[in-house]
């Protein structure tokens, strides 16, 4: 930011304003939207291959191809919804609860309009690779018997109706949870808990999968699902450090602190299994490494290294709970942990992010600093979003299984989606 | 004729190749198999889901044998695939009705 304003000072100079004549319109950053433009990659490349890997590696051999397919089916869908209606519904001038229909189709999107001090086109599909890669983390949940057909016409609605509508909420000009001063960096709520939330009521409304509980459902390539997790570590770098929309301190912070959670949740989740069930699996520090990501996601730009630490130690032993003693009370299959992980992470970063602000570093002073109320503020977008997303994803499934049936037949499930969907095996 | 019969752990097939070559076995066939014995399966856990894994691999290594080399064969694979350890493998004897060598029509021990 800096940097940029002095060479922008300097043009002025050369051209013979005055300085003070700056302040006026805003202007376009090189660094800025180099920075963006470079965002923008490392977020999709969370999504394919990333999650896809990551994802495809946890399922049993005879679902890999049916699983990769829809992240990557999921990543062309979003991208033409967004520009027809997500857009505009999530970002258009509108009222508190939606945006309004005026960016419908990118029509007003020049070469030249700027969003702050990047062109508005990278700010559009910065935020398309946010409305991707969030359907697609509902799919773990119902990995291996949904209908294709049924999986993305779920996705498509749900992104028009739910996914916009919270993004609106957060981020969107006039949104309310973002007037009521929430702080959500990333997509802690947006993203995360509404995704997480969205699997477990989908998880729930499938169904168990065949034979859940009796016959072994082990990841059959756990290499697969490592190198997915380091790309979701890495691409989540343009995820957080490019919510600042600007290359500046605060975006570098954010990289700091996204760094120094990830690591503590690893290592918490790593260490957590280590001591209560004897080994330290690569499938469970993969996991934490992911649950730490999500956490600081709301957190990062608000928080320092310090609050990182603790979001990284609690993100990484409570979703270790989560998704091993949790599901197995309460009975559900989410067969890769989408809730467990990205709900359960998503809640654990959203209110500990009121905890730990720092206010020299997001302009917000959290609990530690002497402000309890930006607790409250967190508990009351978390509630929001797990009711709305809740009840909305809950009624999109219903409607979807009367129209065309949601789950694929027993014997298309036994014989995996591979053959039964795509006509296609890995070997 | 016999059929000599071993089931044995992996790492050691070259050890017991080698030592039925030694005594002149001509030809062995192999099989990567999978089973269990006295040494059971393991388990295996991921994000808190056991599952008992019932069917080691083995490998299945078939000989068949002139009457007067059985000693010797059963011998040299208790020797060669043995570590003490459970889990080692069994061997199994049966007689054999007939050979023939496909590619000259020899029959009998000259088509071992």
């Amino acid at each position: 930011m800096k940097k940029s304003l002095s060479i922008v000072l300097t043009l002025f100079g050369l051209l013979g304003f005055s300085s003070t004549s700056f302040a006026a319109d805003a202007t376009l950053s090189a660094g800025d939207t180099a920075w963006m433009l470079t965002s923008t990659a490392l977020v999709l490349f969370m999504t394919i291959p990333g999650l896809a890997l990551f994802y495809g590696g946890m399922v049993r051999k005879k679902n890999v191809l049916g699983t990769m397919m829809q992240s990557f089916a999921i990543t062309a869908l979003v991208t033409i919804i967004w520009m027809v209606i997500g857009y505009s519904l999530a970002f258009a001038d509108g009222g508190s609860f939606v945006g309004g229909l005026s960016k419908m189709f990118l029509k007003d999107m020049t070469v030249s309009g700027l969003s702050g001090t990047i062109p508005e086109s990278v700010f559009m599909i910065f935020q398309m690779t946010f409305a991707i890669i969030t359907p697609a983390l509902i799919a773990g949940a119902f990995a291996d018997r949904m209908k294709f057909s049924a999986m993305l016409w779920f996705m498509g609605i749900w992104s028009i109706v739910v996914y916009s509508p919270i993004t609106h909420w957060v981020w969107g000009p006039g949104g309310w949870l973002g007037g009521m001063g929430i702080l959500d960096f990333a997509g802690g709520t947006v993203v995360h808990i509404n995704a997480g939330v969205a699997g477990l009521v989908a998880a729930l409304v499938l169904g168990k999968r065949v034979g859940y509980g009796k016959e072994p459902m082990a990841p059959h390539n756990l290499t697969l699902t490592i190198m997915g997790a380091a790309m979701l570590w890495v691409g989540w770098f343009g995820f957080n450090a490019g919510s600042e929309l600007a290359a500046d301190g605060r975006a570098g912070m954010a990289m700091v602190v996204t760094q120094v959670a990830t690591a503590a949740a690893a290592l918490g989740w790593m260490f957590a299994e280590w001591m209560g069930k004897g080994k330290p699996s690569v499938l469970g520090i993969a996991s934490g490494a992911v649950a730490g990501l999500v956490a600081i996601t709301p957190a990062s730009g608000f928080v320092g290294p310090m609050g990182a630490l603790v979001i990284g130690v609690v993100a990484g032993v409570v979703c270790f709970w989560a998704a091993t003693s949790l599901k197995k009370m309460l009975g559900y299959d989410d067969s890769l942990d989408a809730f467990g992980v990205h709900a359960i992470g998503g809640i654990v970063g959203a209110i500990l992010t009121g905890v730990f602000a720092v206010k020299d570093i997001g302009g917000t002073a959290g609990l530690l600093e002497g402000n309890p109320g930006q607790v409250w503020t967190q508990i009351i977008g978390v509630g929001a979003t797990i009711a709305y997303t809740a009840v909305a994803s809950f009624i999109i499934l219903k409607v979807v299984d009367v129209v065309i049936g949601l789950r694929v037949t027993e014997d298309q499930e036994r014989e995996g989606l591979d053959l039964a969907l795509h006509g296609e095996r890995v070997e | 004729m016999k059929l000599v019969m071993a089931i044995i752990k992996p790492f050691k097939l070259d050890d017991v190749r080698e030592s039925l070559s030694e005594i002149g076995v001509q030809g062995i066939t192999v099989t990567e198999v999978k089973g269990f014995g006295r040494q059971k399966g393991h388990t295996e856990l991921y994000r808190g889901a056991e599952y008992v894994v019932d069917f080691l691999p083995k490998v299945k290594i078939e000989a068949v044998v002139d009457d007067g080399l059985v000693d010797q064969v059963i011998e040299a694979v208790t020797k060669s695939a043995n570590t003490g350890k459970i889990g080692d493998g069994k061997i199994f004897v049966s007689g054999v009705e007939q050979a023939i060598r496909i590619r000259t029509g020899e029959s009998g021990a000259d088509a071992l």
